[in-house]
């Protein structure tokens, strides 16, 4: 039997604190739905993913709610920039905060970092509220930090999740 | 006709509401109206509860909703399938709470009461209390009626209903038309997505067979995907491009008709080339011949058949409706694959389903968004109805139905039919 360890955060480490400034460069792209600037934070060959299966590493081989290669993210931005998509035109107001940062991994070239993320939304008089787990895997040898993966665990992923007009 | 039988207990007569080219807007408003579906559909006729493929060995389970409630759909050991109130015998409480598994029965977390997989009351702790009071052959989880056609399974609670095969009719030729997808391979369900709008559920029921709709409201999946596939899909002044309606509220809509029998090849259509590399690690195992089967069979049939009240095979997947109140709808979308068929097929498949599907769906999004607009405007003007009569002037009579372009209402028209006959009907 393994025994995982988990490293607290130091902010202090000088890869580090470039990748959390990273992630909350991103949630605050997405919030503004800046979709165009949010592409540019991504690695080339890079891979985002929202599961529904809440155990699988084994993506590609599931059924997963955004599974999405260098091409489906850009026809993903298109689609939402578009004007022709009737659910992103009316997608609700975001506001979301990551913390509760753990260090998964961390080497010369990559960090691998999980956090909490808390999503409230607001559409049509109704707010809600959307929990999930995330790992950023992140590259830090080049000139910027770069995400290289993205996979957002929602807490109720094998529940009922509505269609939504925003990313997550 | 306005007759006494048409009159629900608040006085409204249910039979006005439905007309031939038009239904009243309180059908998708009307609370009462609500609970009397699910009194006389969800609870009186056949509803769809789970794929073979979904439980394949003794001992598999799912759990499932017929109308309201909650039900455990089992394989027991002797292969039979059961589909059982979820409900304990004694005090009511759910004995299964998660949505699929294999177990050797059913305990309840309240006393211990347990059943065995075909529901039969096996024991009870501390049987002294119940001697001369309760026997255990008397207190089975209740059972409703199953039947199944091609791995379809079917539950109802009206154990004096119509045998399936009768209910389903002509739609079960295009049921085994639709199963040709697997291309030699059985059909398996790989995965599903599950969501809820805010909207009465006869708004999904109608969409299954709108194509009107296909263009506008799915303009931008349509830009996103390759070219062959958005032609594909171009229906809209193709004339081959048909729906019929099969009679108890069933009706198909043809979208690619030359993808309606899967096995018919006259070998001029081009494979598409987003499809090259299945093409080419298929080529590894298999002859051109199959290669060609499996990969003209990717996006599935040519059509969508909605089959009344909850299920719709479409396409490439599994469509299932579930009321949960007169404004709130939860849909399933399940994927498919083929069982036993090679990874690279199967992966393709799943991909394709992701693109258009889902909560994060280039597809789904905009019904979604599409049906949730019905229902806030279905608020405004009581009195003006909704039209269902696109195509009613072209609309031409054959032998087995109606039948009219894809892109007409003649789906919708064949549903409402059959509600309006369920609905007036008090036995």
């Amino acid at each position: 039997m393994s025994v995982e360890t988990y490293e607290a955060v130091q902010l202090s480490d000088p890869r580090i604190a470039p990748a959390i400034e990273l992630i909350w460069r991103e949630a605050h792209l997405l919030d503004r739905k800046e979709y165009r600037e949010w592409d540019r934070l991504w690695a080339p060959g890079s891979r985002y993913v929202i599961p529904i299966d809440p155990d699988t590493e084994d993506f590609a081989a599931a059924l997963n709610m955004v599974y999405d290669d260098d091409r489906m993210r850009r026809m993903r931005i298109e689609r939402l920039t578009s004007g022709y998509s009737i659910s992103a035109t009316a997608a609700a107001r975001t506001v979301r905060t990551l913390s509760r940062f753990v260090v998964q991994h961390r080497d010369d070239e990559t960090v691998e970092l999980s956090s909490a993320q808390v999503l409230v939304g607001y559409r049509r008089e109704e707010t809600f509220v959307l929990g999930a787990d995330v790992t950023h895997r992140i590259r830090v040898d080049g000139a910027e930090p770069l995400i290289e993966e993205k996979v957002v665990r929602l807490i109720n992923s094998t529940g009922a999740v509505n269609a939504s007009g925003f990313l997550l | 006709m306005n007759t006494p039988t048409s009159i629900d207990p608040s006085g409204t007569d249910i039979a006005g509401l439905v007309h031939s080219d038009r239904v009243d807007v309180s059908l998708y408003t009307d609370p009462e109206l609500f609970e009397l579906e699910m009194d006389r559909i969800f609870n009186r006729t056949w509803v769809w509860v789970a794929h073979e493929s979904e439980i394949p060995d003794a001992g598999d389970f799912k759990t499932a909703m017929v109308g309201r409630q909650p039900v455990i759909v089992t394989r027991d050991r002797r292969g039979g399938i059961n589909v059982l109130l979820n409900r304990c015998r004694h005090r009511g409480a759910s004995l299964c709470e998660v949505p699929r598994g294999n177990a050797n029965g059913f305990t309840c977390p309240y006393h211990a009461w347990s059943y065995a997989l075909d529901g039969k009351l096996r024991g009870i702790p501390y049987p002294d209390g119940y001697e001369e009071v309760l026997e255990k052959k008397d207190f089975p989880l209740h059972r409703l009626q199953v039947d199944s056609y091609a791995g379809m399974i079917f539950a109802s609670f009206n154990h004096d209903v119509e045998p399936l095969a009768e209910f389903l009719g002509p739609a079960k030729q295009w049921i085994d038309l639709f199963m040709k997808q697997g291309a030699g391979y059985p059909i398996k369900v790989q995965g599903e997505h599950k969501f809820r709008f805010n909207g009465n559920w006869k708004i999904q029921l109608e969409n299954t067979t709108d194509g009107y709709h296909f263009p506008i409201v799915h303009r931008s999946w349509m830009s996103s995907v390759d070219e062959e596939t958005a032609d594909m899909l171009s229906f809209m002044t193709d004339d081959k491009a048909l729906t019929h309606s099969l009679g108890n509220g069933h009706s198909v809509m043809i979208m690619v008709p030359e993808h309606v029998d899967l096995d018919e090849d006259d070998g001029t259509e081009q494979l598409q080339e987003r499809f090259r590399h299945i093409v080419e690690e298929l080529s590894k195992e298999f002859e051109p011949a199959k290669v060609r089967r499996i990969v003209r069979s990717m996006h599935g049939a040519g059509f969508n058949l909605n089959l009344f009240p909850n299920v719709a095979m479409s396409m490439s997947f599994f469509r299932v409706l579930q009321p949960v109140s007169v404004t709130e709808t939860e849909i399933r979308h399940l994927a498919l694959g083929l069982d036993g068929a090679p990874e690279v097929v199967n992966r393709e498949r799943l991909r394709i389903h992701e693109h258009f599907q889902g909560p994060f769906g280039f597809g789904t999004t905009d019904d979604s968004e599409a049906w949730d607009r019905v229902q806030r405007g279905a608020a405004a003007g009581p009195g003006l109805p909704i039209m269902v009569n696109r195509g009613l002037g072209r609309e031409q009579d054959e032998l087995k139905g109606r039948v009219s372009h894809a892109t007409d209402e003649t789906g919708m028209r064949e549903a409402y039919t059959m509600w309006k006959a369920m609905m007036t009907d008090v036995r």
